[in-house]
């Protein structure tokens, strides 16, 4: 397992120096001149050409490219095009805070819903329980964020005047709550499903039949045996759903008006703001794979059948 | 975009059964209520979108500025918008346009490249096979919504002027103003993320098919890679796969949907979903004229709702045990 571990670690930085690359040449080869974003377009010639030569913008596409990677392993991601006194670096961490926070919360929320109820429709499997918390999870999961989220501020932003409509107050606020649960509805709905299924699966095991026909009461075999097992195989979509949280993150903080990467990103991409969107890819890349490869080490200890 | 729900279960295909009974199998799918009501809900929805020209009461584009903002009423039944176009009408046109760029997606994306790419490395094995999956791994790493935002960004101006040149090679006139850049452009970004997880789950199944007896005696008497894989192998992967794909249709459908919400899928005039929920989602607007938001929101909510119990369906018949 360790042998493996240490393969994919070392096969990270190749997958990142991909990714970087394609994403500098589409940053390259795109639309949008920096340097006219900086000047405004009554710059004359002369000042656009030197601005190009101080900003290294007149150089082959490789050598920019060599450069990029020289100063991001220092940690240096280079200067925001379109907030040109910022560097990316002071721009990006303080908004990824607000994302980890943001994400937290959703996260939470879909786990303190989804495996709850999940293990109840499992438990009471075939009735009308199960049918409705069942097809109203599906519904939930079908509606994207974006339909979601004015609904639910007309109904309790507007109309209940219980929570502020959108921006942004901290993690301890009133302005978490909506955005969360607009983030986390699929992951409730997906975690319920997955907790379910699992949890019907374990249900159907020798091992529950035999602590059931050795006397030991329903509520002792949900815990001590059904709950114990079913919840392995909802490890491994934590990791998936950091994918779903971050997409979720672009359009529910656009849609709040949460200072966060997610609204950084999609403003990033309109503005062609590229040294921005880069380090943003690489970031949630590099997050991704670590994810991922977490979520495989934990199960390999969860489970030790399983082989990482 | 989002994870796959319910992720396929190894499913045992056994070894002396080398043909799937279609024909059985869809009596079965057809005794199941859950199946019948959401390929119906799609089959209408969609037919909707293909009949357009036929069935709308009005064009997408015509204009009333005298007849703006009126609520629904028996010439307009879904009323009309801030331009005075018939809701009901744009409708129709944004379900042909979603419809186009979903198939297109998924019928190149998934079923072509996905399902080739994972016949061949699964089938060759080797440094065919680590190549091809390292690609995959490559589009994996992306923060996939981001890219395609990105994509879509970048790209768009190259490719209007690869229609351009299109236009002027062949003498043809309107295709840039019927918006068929951005449906290039759309269907090429989701398609370039849809292939993945297909070509593994494919390569995963031609993996386990390739020990089994029919395929090694096809082997033994002589017959071709291309003759195997297509003829003993694909008939017998394919379920998982349309299962897959069925359950991934939903959100394929919402990513256009959300593309053009963004502002950087299907450009006004042009109709689409994404575009009607932005005009009428602004909160003012929501409370005046409902009627611009929520024929637009039931309609997506209600496609990728049955899609997504379609697959569920289809799900529950592959892999009766966990019901």
């Amino acid at each position: 397992m360790t042998i493996r571990v240490i393969r994919r670690l070392f096969w990270l930085p190749f997958l990142l120096v991909i990714v970087s690359f394609v994403t500098f040449l589409l940053g390259y080869y795109g639309p949008g001149d920096p340097v006219e974003v900086r000047l405004g377009n009554k710059a004359t010639p002369a000042s656009v050409e030197r601005l190009r030569e101080e900003m290294g913008l007149d150089r082959p596409v490789l050598v920019q490219y060599g450069d990029f990677i020289r100063k991001s392993l220092k940690g240096d991601f280079g200067q925001s095009y379109s907030y040109s006194h910022l560097s990316v670096n002071q721009l990006i961490w303080g908004k990824i805070w607000i994302s980890v926070q943001l994400g937290t919360a959703a996260i939470i929320l879909a786990i303190g819903i989804g495996i709850p109820l999940g293990l109840l429709t499992a438990f009471k499997h075939g009735t009308l329980v199960d049918t409705l918390i069942m097809g109203s999870a599906l519904f939930l999961y079908s509606m994207p964020v974006f339909i979601a989220a004015p609904f639910l501020i007309l109904l309790l932003a507007l109309n209940l005047k219980l929570l502020p409509t959108s921006g942004w107050e901290g993690f301890f606020s009133l302005h978490l709550i909506m955005p969360a649960l607009v983030m986390g509805l699929p992951g409730i709905a997906g975690i319920l499903r997955l907790t379910r299924s699992s949890a019907l699966e374990v249900l159907a095991e020798d091992y529950v039949r035999t602590a059931r026909a050795k006397g030991l009461s329903e509520i002792a075999v949900q815990w001590r045996h059904v709950l114990r097992n079913a919840l392995l195989p909802i490890v491994s979509v934590l990791g998936l759903s950091l994918a779903t949280l971050v997409e979720g993150a672009f359009i529910t903080e656009t849609i709040f008006g949460i200072p966060g990467i997610g609204r950084l990103g999609v403003e990033a991409v309109f503005q062609r703001d590229y040294p921005v969107i880069i380090a943003l890819v690489l970031i949630i890349a590099t997050a991704f794979a670590l994810a991922n490869l977490l979520v495989d080490i934990l199960y390999g200890f969860l489970d030790p059948r399983i082989r990482v | 975009m989002k994870p796959e729900m319910n992720p396929i279960q190894q499913t045992s295909i056994e070894t002396n059964k080398p043909r799937i009974l279609l024909p059985k199998v869809f009596g079965k799918m057809l005794r199941k209520p859950k199946f019948v009501i959401s390929l119906s809900i799609i089959v209408l929805i969609y037919g909707l979108g293909i009949s357009a020209p036929l069935v709308a009461p009005q064009s997408y584009y015509e204009q009333n500025l005298s007849q703006s903002k009126i609520s629904p009423n028996r010439n307009h039944i879904l009323g009309t918008d801030f331009l005075g176009r018939d809701v009901a009408s744009r409708l129709i046109y944004s379900l042909r346009t979603n419809l186009i760029i979903t198939f297109a997606a998924v019928i190149t994306g998934s079923l072509f490249i996905g399902v080739a790419l994972g016949l061949i490395a699964g089938y060759f094995g080797g440094r065919i096979d680590s190549v091809i999956m390292r690609v995959g791994d490559v589009f994996l790493a992306f923060p996939g919504l981001l890219l395609v935002i990105l994509l879509a960004a970048t790209l768009r101006p190259r490719i209007i002027e690869m229609v351009r040149s299109f236009e002027n090679i062949f003498g043809l006139n309107g295709l840039v103003r019927w918006g068929i850049p951005d449906y290039l452009l759309i269907f090429g970004a989701l398609a370039a993320f849809s292939w993945v997880g297909i070509a593994r789950l494919t390569r995963g199944q031609v993996l386990s098919l390739k020990r089994t007896v029919y395929v090694e005696a096809a082997e033994a008497l002589g017959a071709s890679p291309t003759h195997i894989l297509l003829k003993h192998i694909l008939p017998n992967a394919l379920p998982p796969i349309i299962v897959v794909i069925t359950m991934g249709m939903g959100t394929l459908a919402g990513a256009e949907v959300m593309l053009s919400w963004l502002g950087i899928g299907i450009q006004p005039p042009a109709p689409s979903l994404g575009n009607m929920i932005r005009e009428g989602q602004d909160i003012s607007i929501l409370r005046n004229y409902p009627h611009l938001l929520i024929p637009p929101v039931i309609i997506v909510g209600l496609l990728i709702f049955s899609w997504n119990k379609l697959g569920d369906a289809l799900n529950d018949l592959w892999n009766p045990k966990i019901r």
